[in-house]
């Protein structure tokens, strides 16, 4: 993030304002006693009696708390011995636990010596992504960038082209899996739900009511039903002779599910826009589908950039549910691993590792999204 | 917008082409559904599966581990689902009260001028929001009965209370079948106060006279029940747990997985109310409060009757989504054995074999307990809502 | 446009995702046609079911699902295991989502009727037991557990046995419910449960695996239900059915006849007519079945015998090291028994 910001100083103080204090002018007074070691500390600690009171609670429960992790985490912790006793003895985490299997839990069933393949297929990915994040790019340039890295995945992921193994796609697992239903959960859902946002603002009372009902209906239940209803329903909803992957019917539940939380953020963007715009779009004789393509959307999908870079941090979480049905996500294959006899009492080091991955992938994408709504926000007050 | 000219065909016509986009729409929505359900039929035919809700009234022959009502194993499905809603709604209504307490108080923390509890605040919600509710769930359930002692060497924070892996165990009055009185007059004492706040807003707009409703309200709420208590002799029994073969028996007890679930999507939900909190203060313009002490207003009131009421207006909209989310995300207790609505299903389905009226009990129930959250939200956010303008 | 975007996607995704024919026409020719065999096993349960620290997967389930790839293909590795959770199972099944499943089932009457399956050869016995710490001296026998929090895997047979028990018993008890065994087993050991009831052979192996010391826990000597585990097909299609269960018989009839993976190709042009029919050197057999005349030789060949899996898997060379009890052979004091190959 600071990278990205040195050359831009505006943006810089922004984000610093944000990791900083929410607020302008707390910022200086801040910025001017950051030197002033005691007077800072005068200022932001010990200002009145409470706040010294809330000072003293705070550092009590970091004295309380720190020195145990840190213990258990770093001091006490076995971090390459490969033998679940030498664990025990010590007493603290177990990080050889991961050193053993980060391949699995990182990969699943994925083939063992192909594992350079996703891990190949992952890093073009991610970079992909961050290269999305930059708006320099929200232009055709991203279509090609996506157009060309996605069926490259693709022959990395399935192979059986350029000497490649073929492998199936119910081999696929651990966080390439995740990184797929996310990213494809929104991309498929995406035109679903402009569909949607358009139906419940169309003034049809029918299709408004097919569109709301829809809406409402999927987010007033659980994924975790939905994901049900895809991985036992779907089958039986098909005629006989025909059957879905088993992937692919996690990833249409996603798909369905996300689409009418995303509607409801499209529709936000579509409310958003000034009057004016649609009235002039009208006054010019555009039929509804040009007006909708060439001034509506245009305007309002920008606007509901963050609502969907945060509907893509909910997805990468929710994705973990997929363990109910069965499917080799990341969390599944966390707890997968633990299924060895031999190392199956170090849980907690297993579900930590696993948290850490999703950890940076929210953080940093909840960081970007906030970034972004600022700089729209600036954007839009300017 | 349609024009009279002559030459245009029908189907040119404005209000024609909706009814036959509608029509068309429709037709396809239902022609999708219905070949749904044919297949699906037919595949149940294929195969000889028993469908119908007939299953529900048979007997379960499961025990659940905790219902606030009674449940044996000869009850019906049907109970064992009730049971299992129940389980849903307490959870649902106890995190929604807890995480809109934690999720305010870190809100405005995030907000203070003291540096280390801003910060700590900031740690609370960037951890808590970017991992998985589920991971969450595990982490604190395996916390819960790893770390505390078993039922013989229990923790005694106070007397008659026990803290073991079995859950919490509390005395509860045993006040020879009259303890509903006590909880009668509390109830009374609510309604009196809230009765008595609206007289005295209501006042206060006609005659601009003010009232101390609140602390007379409070009063009121303490001492209705402890008249009423001293009323009935002023007894002082208590059902105490006692230790008794394997574990307590006597008092009340919440068990562990109820606690990891509780605490698990409160503290989750907690992180995001607490950005809505935060974001709906910094949306009340400074001059609001400025122009309040400029009047001689006091700095709590300026928050409760100036604050508040506009920064309530951007944060319940948000707010009602996490009280969503937190009642669909109490659907993971499968993950540690709490008894919940889809816990309870899940056994159903696995015992009967009848999925499709297991998947669609569960998410017909969900919709209407969403529904209804929906309802009373919006109720209230009209409530709280700008009049006029 | 957008529309037809929409349209394309999903058509595309579709056609990726939707696979050729499942059972039009029977389950064994539209295998045949496939080339690969779909076989519904756990999500991981150690010695039956779960994939390796390479994704292979390994087990005594799973076994029989190469068995079968075995005699349809001569080749045990044309299998695609689909892992199912405990609600998936019978849906999987009876959608045609899997040929077979194979997912230590207990055969029970609904499960036969009301959810359309036929059960092949029983390829594992087993009972309900209670595994409890040594610290709860005065407890000798299941009788003792009155008023007991017990751990207990949801929506199983195990379950209803469980509630069923203490019913006739007259005496109550606490459940504590979790989905996945290894965190029910870990809640038990921290001392969530009093007791904790399963297979017995499950019992035995997350004793040795994963308590912190294995000897300070006992199973209690009662054993409150029959599980009889066996692999199981859909209805209506015999042929299938046939082979799933001639295969199960045929490692069990070469274990009987000290036939194994090592020794089989030895045996070749031997003179025991048993032997010669196993081999398939006596040709009809596999005619009759609709597969290659080697399938037995395949089978063993590539998958071993039952001793060898059960040793391999569960046995004596696993981390498990259950004994073979029950599921010994017939002659060996076990109820193993398999018609005759003939």
């Amino acid at each position: 993030m600071s990278d990205q910001s040195s050359h831009n100083p505006k943006t810089a103080s922004e984000i610093a304002s944000h990791v900083e204090e929410p607020s302008q002018a707390e910022l200086h007074t801040h910025r001017r006693n950051a030197f002033a070691g005691l007077g800072w500390a005068r200022d932001n600690l010990f200002s009145n009696i409470p706040n010294t009171i809330l000072t003293v609670l705070s550092v009590a429960l970091l004295v309380w708390a720190a020195p145990p992790l840190l213990d258990w985490m770093l001091l006490k912790a076995t971090f390459l011995n490969e033998d679940p006793a030498a664990c025990r003895e010590a007493g603290g985490a177990c990080w050889s636990f991961v050193t053993v299997k980060h391949r699995f839990i990182l990969f699943g069933l994925y083939p063992y010596d192909e594992h350079w393949r996703p891990l190949l297929a992952m890093a073009l990915f991610i970079a992909a992504l961050a290269i999305s994040c930059d708006s320099r790019f929200w232009n055709m340039r991203i279509v090609y960038v996506w157009g060309l890295v996605l069926p490259v995945c693709g022959i990395l992921m399935w192979g059986g082209w350029l000497g490649l193994t073929f492998v199936p796609n119910d081999k696929w697992g651990g966080l390439p899996l995740t990184l797929i239903l996310a990213t494809l959960g929104i991309v498929l859902a995406f035109p679903l739900a402009v569909l949607l946002a358009l139906g419940r603002r169309s003034d049809m009372p029918a299709i408004r009511a097919i569109c709301v009902g829809y809406i409402e209906t999927v987010r007033g239940v659980p994924l975790v039903s939905v994901l049900f209803m895809a991985s036992i329903m779907f089958p039986l909803f098909l005629p006989e002779g025909l059957t879905i992957d088993k992937l692919l019917r996690a990833q249409l539940g996603i798909m369905l599910f996300t689409a009418a939380y995303l509607a409801e953020a499209v529709r936000g963007g579509l409310q958003a826009l000034p009057k004016g715009q649609y009235e002039a779009a009208d006054a010019l004789g555009l039929g509804y589908w040009q007006k909708t393509r060439l001034i509506i959307l245009p305007q309002a999908l920008r606007l509901v950039i963050p609502p969907i870079v945060n509907q893509f941090i909910s997805c990468f979480k929710d994705t973990s549910l997929v363990i109910i049905i069965g499917l080799y996500d990341l969390l599944t294959t966390a707890k997968t691993a633990l299924a060895d006899p031999s190392w199956r009492a170090f849980y907690v080091e297993s579900y930590v590792f696993a948290a850490f991955i999703y950890f940076l992938f929210c953080y940093f994408m909840s960081r970007y999204s906030q970034y972004l709504e600022r700089r729209l926000n600036a954007g839009l007050r300017r | 917008m349609s024009q009279p000219a002559p030459k245009t065909p029908w189907w040119n016509d404005r209000a024609n082409r909706a009814i036959l986009y509608q029509v068309a729409v429709v037709g396809l929505v239902v022609l999708a559904g219905w070949y749904l359900i044919s297949n699906t039929l037919a595949n149940l035919a294929a195969r000889n599966i028993a469908t119908g809700f007939g299953f529900l009234v048979r007997e379960a022959g499961f025990a659940i581990g905790e219902s606030p009502i009674a449940f044996d194993p000869a009850d019906s499905y049907a109970k064992a689902i009730l049971v299992g809603l129940l389980n849903t709604i307490v959870v649902a209504v106890l995190g929604v009260i807890l995480s809109t307490l934690i999720g305010t108080i870190v809100g405005v923390a995030r907000l203070s001028g003291n540096w280390l509890v801003s910060r700590l605040a900031t740690v609370y919600v960037e951890t808590m929001r970017n991992i998985p509710v589920l991971l969450q769930l595990l982490f604190w359930y395996a916390l819960i009965t790893e770390g505390l002692p078993e039922p013989g060497d229990a923790f005694k924070p106070i007397e008659g209370v026990f803290l073991s892996n079995r859950g919490l165990k509390f005395p509860t009055p045993d006040w020879s079948g009259l303890e509903w009185l006590v909880l009668a007059a509390l109830a009374l004492g609510v309604i009196l106060a809230f009765l008595l706040s609206r007289w005295a807003r209501l006042r206060q707009a006609a005659t601009g006279q003010t009232f101390p409703s609140i602390r007379i309200g409070l009063a009121l709420t303490l001492a209705l029940p402890l008249l009423c208590w001293l009323l009935i002799g002023a007894p002082t029994a208590f059902d105490r747990p006692q230790l008794d073969g394997f574990d307590f028996s006597g008092g009340h007890s919440v068990s562990p997985e109820f606690v990891a679930l509780l605490t698990g999507l409160t503290l989750y939900t907690a992180s995001f109310i607490a950005e809505i909190v935060r974001s709906g203060i910094l949306a009340v313009a400074p001059g609001q409060t400025e122009a309040a002490l400029a009047l001689g207003l006091k700095r709590g009131q300026v928050l409760r009757l100036v604050v508040m009421p506009q920064a309530l207006r951007v944060i319940i909209p948000p707010l009602t989504s996490q009280y969503l989310n937190l009642t669909k995300n109490s659907s993971l207790a499968v993950a540690i054995g709490y008894p919940d609505l889809v816990s309870v299903s899940n056994t159903t389905i696995n015992q009967t074999g009848q999925a499709i009226e297991g998947v669609a009990i569960l998410m017909a129930v969900y919709l209407i307990v969403s529904l209804a959250i929906s309802a009373f939200m919006n109720w209230y956010d009209k409530k709280t809502a700008l009049v006029g303008r | 446009m957008k529309r037809l975007s929409l349209w394309a996607i999903l058509a595309a995704v579709t056609s990726v995702g939707l696979a050729a024919p499942a059972f039009a026409g029977t389950t064994f020719d539209a295998v045949k046609a496939r080339g690969s065999l779909n076989c519904g096993v756990h999500t991981g349960l150690a010695g039956f079911g779960a994939p390796d620290d390479k994704g292979e997967w390994a087990g005594l389930d799973v076994d029989v699902c190469r068995a079968v790839a075995s005699a349809m293909f001569g080749d045990a590795k044309k299998v695609k295991y689909v892992p199912l959770t405990t609600q998936q199972r019978f849906t999987a099944l009876q959608s045609g989502e899997i040929d077979m499943l194979s997912r230590n089932t207990t055969v029970t009457s609904q499960r036969d009727t009301e959810l359309g399956m036929n059960f092949g050869p029983f390829n594992f016995y087993d009972g309900q037991g209670f595994l409890i710490s040594k610290k709860l001296a005065k407890v000798k026998s299941a009788k003792d557990l009155k008023g007991a929090t017990i751990c207990v895997l949801p929506g199983t047979t195990t379950e209803l046995n469980l509630t069923d028990y203490f019913r006739a018993n007259k005496m109550n008890f606490k459940p504590v419910v979790i989905e996945k065994q290894d965190e029910l087993a870990a809640a038990f050991f921290a001392g969530r449960c009093d007791a904790i009831t399963s297979d017995s052979s499950q019992l035995a192996s997350i004793r040795s695996a994963q308590a912190p010391k294995p000897e300070d826990y006992i199973l209690l000597p009662e054993l409150i239900s029959k599980e009889p585990f066996a692999p199981a097909v859909r209805h209506g299609d015999d042929q299938w059915f046939d082979l799933v269960k001639w295969s199960v018989y045929a490692m069990m009839e070469a274990e009987e006849k000290g036939v194994t993976s090592a020794n089989i190709d030895s045996l070749k042009g031997g003179s025991d007519p048993t032997i010669k029919r196993l081999l398939g050197e006596t040709p009809g057999l596999g005619k009759a079945l609709g597969v290659n005349e080697d399938w037995a030789y395949q089978i063993v060949k590539q998958v071993g015998n039952y001793g060898e899996s059960f040793d391999r898997n569960v046995g004596a060379n696993s981390k498990l090291k259950l004994p073979r009890g029950l599921n010994a052979l017939w002659n060996q004091g076990g109820l193993m028994y398999a018609p005759p190959v003939r």
